[in-house]
């Protein structure tokens, strides 16, 4: 294992002092490993709390700023963080009118901000959750633990972000998160696995010529292994699976997001492919981002997220914001 | 079991999960993310900290504390599974000197707390698959029958397809891989014979 760290138990807490360093208009909580608005809590807003293991920045602390989170709970590397941190972003969010809780699904994020949720509630916090679900490569059956939350996420909270930042009550502001969520997909494919510093080796072999397809973000292996293909396979194979998953036409937000170990010249590649392939089907790519957004450290792969969005969604997706991952409009 | 028993019993968990933590994580790299000893090894020495010190009148307060401090440390879905385990065993010990039938019904609600916030089945492949057998084990011929017990079933869920956790995304592919979680309740047990 080669990383930039100096210990691998500490990797969570020395990056948070330097993403601390490098942006000072946020305020980080060392104890809890928290990001949180500098201006927090914002009077009357409602406040809007994500959060989860670590190894997929810039999700969550770096989406933290006016227009998108006013706190970010991080966990240990691909870990859920604890009902305490959680609670503590919650109070720390909460400027009276109630905090949302985006959540990814997966079986430790959901338990823990449960809990958290109910501790806010005793505390008098009104607390609402948008649970994010959008990976169409898992089946949402009674076999499974339903589809796990990936690269939709960053949309959720942009979007409800934006009208938590209009003044919308918490009820509304769940409202349009739901609604992002349900008419996202992701489908992702990974060339190789990703090291995580306390077990410093790859997740799974990967044989030079074979990709994972299918993959979630946490290093986990995906429903199938296949021969390695031109990226024009791989973007039909990733169109093919959400537009199934979520069939629609007309105007969407489009994201090709890095795993964190692909170089922008080829997530170009791919969406070249994905564009040309989307218009085929009559989507409409209305806004698009291309980078490494919901990342799984260094693994080596790509996700394709589509939204079908709305004039509203579109809207609140162009509202301003100024974080240290995403930044327009200001 | 009495109060001293009773940290014995988890400083022998903290022990063991220690021992263990890179099995555990190996089998946790197969099938899940790969953190599930690291994990436990970071919320049991909390664990050992919380408990240093610590003034326990009853059985239950050992328990209770355990619980707790799993909850707040660990994160992941072990830490609240077994941190509310922990806490509901811990609750229905109330005095400082415990039965063996007493102990049996903590298990089971310890048992019960991990199904009803886990939602998990029998066959799942997940940790009540090794929880369930050995609580039955214990009640008929006590701790050193529920390690067995707890040992076959977590060897049992190789053959299993996940349905719940982080295994259950890959589907069939998660049979021929024994269940982590599984694995680390047969160690609790291991370390109550």
């Amino acid at each position: 294992m080669k990383k930039f760290i100096n210990d691998p138990g500490d990797v969570v807490a020395q990056a948070l002092a330097g993403l601390a360093a490098a942006h000072p208009e946020l305020r980080v909580d060392p104890d809890n490993q928290l990001v949180i608005r500098g201006d927090a809590p914002v009077r009357g807003k409602t406040g809007i709390v994500s959060g989860g293991g670590s190894g997929h920045e810039p999700l969550h602390g770096g989406f933290v700023g006016p227009g998108m989170l006013d706190a970010a709970c991080a966990g240990e590397v691909f870990t859920s963080p604890v009902p305490d941190a959680i609670l503590a972003a919650t109070r720390a969010a909460d400027g009276g009118a109630g905090v949302l809780h985006i959540v990814k699904n997966y079986t430790g994020d959901v338990l823990n901000f449960e809990m958290a949720a109910e501790l806010a509630g005793d505390e008098g916090i009104a607390v609402e959750t948008v649970l994010v679900d959008d990976d169409v490569a898992v089946q949402d059956s009674t076999w499974t633990a339903g589809r796990r939350g990936t690269g939709a996420t960053l949309i959720v909270e942009k979007v409800a972000g934006a009208l938590a930042t209009e003044g919308a009550s918490l009820k509304d502001v769940a409202a349009i998160g739901r609604l992002v969520n349900e008419r996202s997909g992701s489908f992702a494919v990974a060339l190789t696995a990703a090291t995580t510093p306390a077990a410093g080796r790859p997740g799974f072999d990967l044989p030079d010529d074979e990709m994972e397809v299918g993959v979630g973000i946490h290093g986990e292996p995906g429903r199938r292994r296949a021969k390695v293909t031109r990226a024009h396979d791989v973007a039909a194979l990733m169109v093919d699976a959400i537009l199934t998953a979520k069939p629609g036409g007309g105007d969407a937000i489009v994201l090709v997001n890095g795993l964190g170990g692909t170089p922008l010249i080829e997530l170009y590649v791919l969406f070249g492919e994905v564009s040309r392939l989307l218009g085929e089907r009559d989507v409409t790519i209305a806004r698009s981002l291309v980078g490494n957004y919901v990342t799984s450290l260094d693994m080596a792969g790509a996700a394709l997220t589509v939204c079908h969005a709305d004039e509203e969604i579109l809207r609140l997706w162009d509202a301003p914001v100024r974080t240290p991952g995403l930044r327009w409009g200001v | 079991m009495n109060v001293e028993q009773a940290r014995e019993w988890i400083a022998a968990i903290a022990a063991t999960v220690e021992a263990e933590a890179e099995t555990l994580t190996r089998l946790d790299s197969a099938i899940g993310d790969g953190d599930h000893g690291a994990n436990l090894k970071r919320g049991f020495a909390a664990v050992r900290a919380a408990l240093d010190g610590f003034e326990a009148h009853t059985v239950g307060d050992v328990l209770t504390k355990t619980g707790a401090t799993l909850i707040s440390k660990v994160g992941g879905a072990s830490g609240p599974l077994y941190g509310s385990a922990f806490r509901a065993m811990g609750k229905t010990l109330t005095s400082p000197d415990v039965t063996t039938e007493q102990l049996g019904d903590a298990l089971d609600a310890g048992l019960a707390a991990i199904r009803k916030l886990g939602g998990a089945q029998p066959g799942d492949k997940t940790m009540v698959d090794a929880w369930l057998p050995a609580v039955a084990a214990f009640r008929r011929k006590g701790p050193q029958a529920a390690a067995t017990a707890a040992e076959e079933a977590a060897r049992a869920t190789t053959d299993l397809q996940a349905r719940k956790g982080r295994a259950s995304y890959l589907g069939e592919r998660s049979i021929g891989h024994q269940d982590p979680g599984a694995t680390s309740t047969a160690l609790i047990f291991r370390a109550l014979a």
